[in-house]
């Protein structure tokens, strides 16, 4: 059974139709992610033997006539950074390789209420630092669109698990771009939330002010259907907004006439490659011919942003992994004789060099003398980065931008030059640093088979229009090129 | 301001990091670039804008969103000791603190 092409409702229909097993869909798709992940290496834990029981569990359940919740049976993978209980949760990081959470991420919690069925965790660069996928302690993530190409990053392994069929939904963190990257460079659909729409209560901290957990998908519906299980207030997450949750589904009614489409020259400058622009450009028209209209706009600050976003993403970081010591879980180093060296010694050991670089750039941020000239500073020139959003959003309902400068690099092109690499987050950047939803849907592929992404942004707890908008395009213009590997 | 060899291994004590001679080497070039680009923020004034601390927003209006101070069950002390790389009678178990 190829569940690779089905959608969340075509499932669902196949369920109650009896056509086809729960545990018939899930030993499918556990088989596939275990036949690719030699060439792939997008799954770091398995989680057959759960997941098989509880589809026989839903099996039963169906059988004697109970209805089907909003992801019943629906196989489901996750990011390596988010916590689920007894089952190994790394992030990407030797400094956990062998830690097992003692409880379950609240999104794991929603998930498994809603009859989701989690199939394994997935690969992504170690504690969610990277943009490529190739940070990861336990090796690079390839794009089945090309395997010698990355996948984005840095929840590269959720973003392949859904292009290559494997699962139709997966569940990435976002803290600059980290789920609307690789949706767009490996051909799929990443929503990353407003800022306090998902509780980060399980998600390993990168940048506390930052990171959202969000869906990976092929179809809008599908992203839709997932937002509404997991959004909503935690009283875990202090964090999180009491803003009530809408009915995401019901907003999809595909209409997009008189939409305001915000276009900011800052994101069609230079460095962007051409075909990525083209692509672009005839997408916006595309919603232009279905009723939309576009309206100029500036978002000046831009060219700051990862200026920014170092300095704070960094700063944050430093303070979040400066629990990974050694004491109370994780690794530790041997033959420490005090403990002072035990921490250095463990820390210098346990992570990788990315992981490293940003945990100085952090301190020195923060460090006396220096926090009012960077840290202090960086808030303030991030106010003005929000005002930007504030002020666009006076005119228009909506923002396009490309998500990435460029479709997907080599594995390697970009890993001895960090700051080159850090400069490809400039589209999505903004989007975490202003706190507001943005997805990334597919919009093209390039000549030598790539994928595009356009990225869609919207107000604050306006993920319903966001997602309209996301959906009335992908309606109209459906990806029909598939990756490489994906039977 | 370009970072010398001398400030990373500052960083480094303060970050409990203890990198090797490469890697001094490689972050102190390395960083000094970053930090070069970050140097861009000064091209801005921003001496009236108040630091942008959280972009949290709740229902009723910029900030946390509230709930009352009661207590639920927590982890408790067997589950918090499961993952200890070395813990005895309750314990987390460490080398010893001073020397």
């Amino acid at each position: 059974m190829d569940i690779s092409n089905l959608t969340i409702d075509e499932l669902h229909d196949l369920y109650k139709r009896r056509q086809v097993t729960v545990s018939e869909v899930t030993k499918s798709s556990l088989e596939k992610a275990e036949k690719l992940n030699p060439q792939l290496n997008a799954f770091l834990a398995m989680n057959s033997t759960a997941a098989m029981e509880r589809a026989a569990d839903i099996d039963a359940e169906l059988s004697s006539g109970k209805e089907l919740n909003a992801l019943t049976g629906i196989p489901v993978a996750l990011k390596d950074n988010i916590c689920t209980l007894d089952l190994r949760t790394t992030a990407g990081s030797k400094i956990l390789g062998n830690y097992k959470p003692v409880y379950n991420a609240t999104v794991v919690e929603r998930l498994n209420a809603a009859g989701a069925i989690i199939i394994g965790k997935t690969n992504c660069d170690e504690f969610a630092m990277g943009s490529s996928n190739e940070n990861s302690a336990f090796g690079p993530v390839r794009n089945p669109w090309n395997i010698d190409y990355v996948p984005g990053g840095s929840s590269g392994g959720s973003a392949v698990a859904v292009a290559a069929g494997i699962a139709p939904i997966a569940f990435g963190s976002d803290t600059g771009g980290s789920i609307r990257q690789p949706a767009a460079l490996s051909g799929i659909v990443g929503l990353k939330p407003t800022y306090g729409r998902v509780s980060r209560y399980g998600l390993i901290a990168f940048g506390s002010s930052l990171d959202q957990i969000g869906p990976f998908s092929r179809s809008v519906r599908d992203t839709a259907r997932a937002l509404g299980v997991i959004a909503g207030r935690d009283r875990c997450d202090s964090t999180s907004s009491d803003f009530s949750v809408p009915d995401y589904l019901k907003a999809l009614n595909g209409q997009v006439e008189g939409l305001r489409i915000g276009v900011a020259p800052e994101f069609f400058a230079a460095g962007i490659d051409s075909e990525v622009k083209a692509s672009v450009e005839a997408a916006i028209q595309k919603l232009v011919e279905m009723g939309a209209k576009t309206v100029d706009i500036s978002l000046p600050h831009t060219e700051y942003a990862v200026a920014v976003y170092y300095i704070i993403a960094t700063a944050e970081a430093s303070s979040n992994l400066a629990r990974y010591d050694g004491v109370r879980y994780g690794f530790r180093a041997e033959d420490a004789t005090t403990l002072s060296n035990m921490y250095r010694q463990t820390r210098e050991l346990g992570f990788g060099t990315e992981v490293k670089r940003r945990i100085m750039l952090g301190t020195y941020a923060l460090s006396s003398g220096y926090y009012d000239a960077y840290y202090k500073k960086a808030q303030q020139v991030r106010a003005l980065i929000e005002a930007d959003f504030r002020h666009a959003f006076e005119k228009c309902d909506i923002i396009a931008t490309p998500t990435s400068p460029t479709p997907a690099f080599r594995i390697g092109e970009k890993s001895d030059d960090p700051l080159a690499m850090y400069l490809s987050d400039i589209y999505t950047i903004t989007v975490n640093l202003a706190g507001v939803p943005g997805i990334s849907v597919p919009c093209g592929v390039s000549k030598t088979g790539l994928p595009i992404g356009l990225q869609l942004i919207a107000r604050h707890f306006d993920e319903s229009t966001l997602l309209n908008a996301a959906h009335a395009y992908q309606q109209a213009a459906p990806l029909t090129e598939k990756p490489v590997i994906s039977q | 301001m370009p970072i010398t060899e001398k400030d990373v291994e500052k960083i480094a004590i303060l970050a409990n990091l203890e990198l090797t001679p490469e890697e001094k080497q490689a972050f102190t070039s390395q960083l000094s670039a970053i930090v070069s680009h970050i140097d861009k923020l000064n091209e801005l004034d921003t001496t009236s804008i108040e630091p942008m601390s959280h972009c949290t927003v709740a229902q009723s209006g910029p900030g946390y969103a509230e709930r009352d101070d009661t207590v639920l069950p927590c982890l408790g002390q067997q589950a918090a000791l499961k993952n200890a790389p070395d813990a005895e009678r309750g314990y987390f178990k460490v080398p010893k603190v001073i020397g």
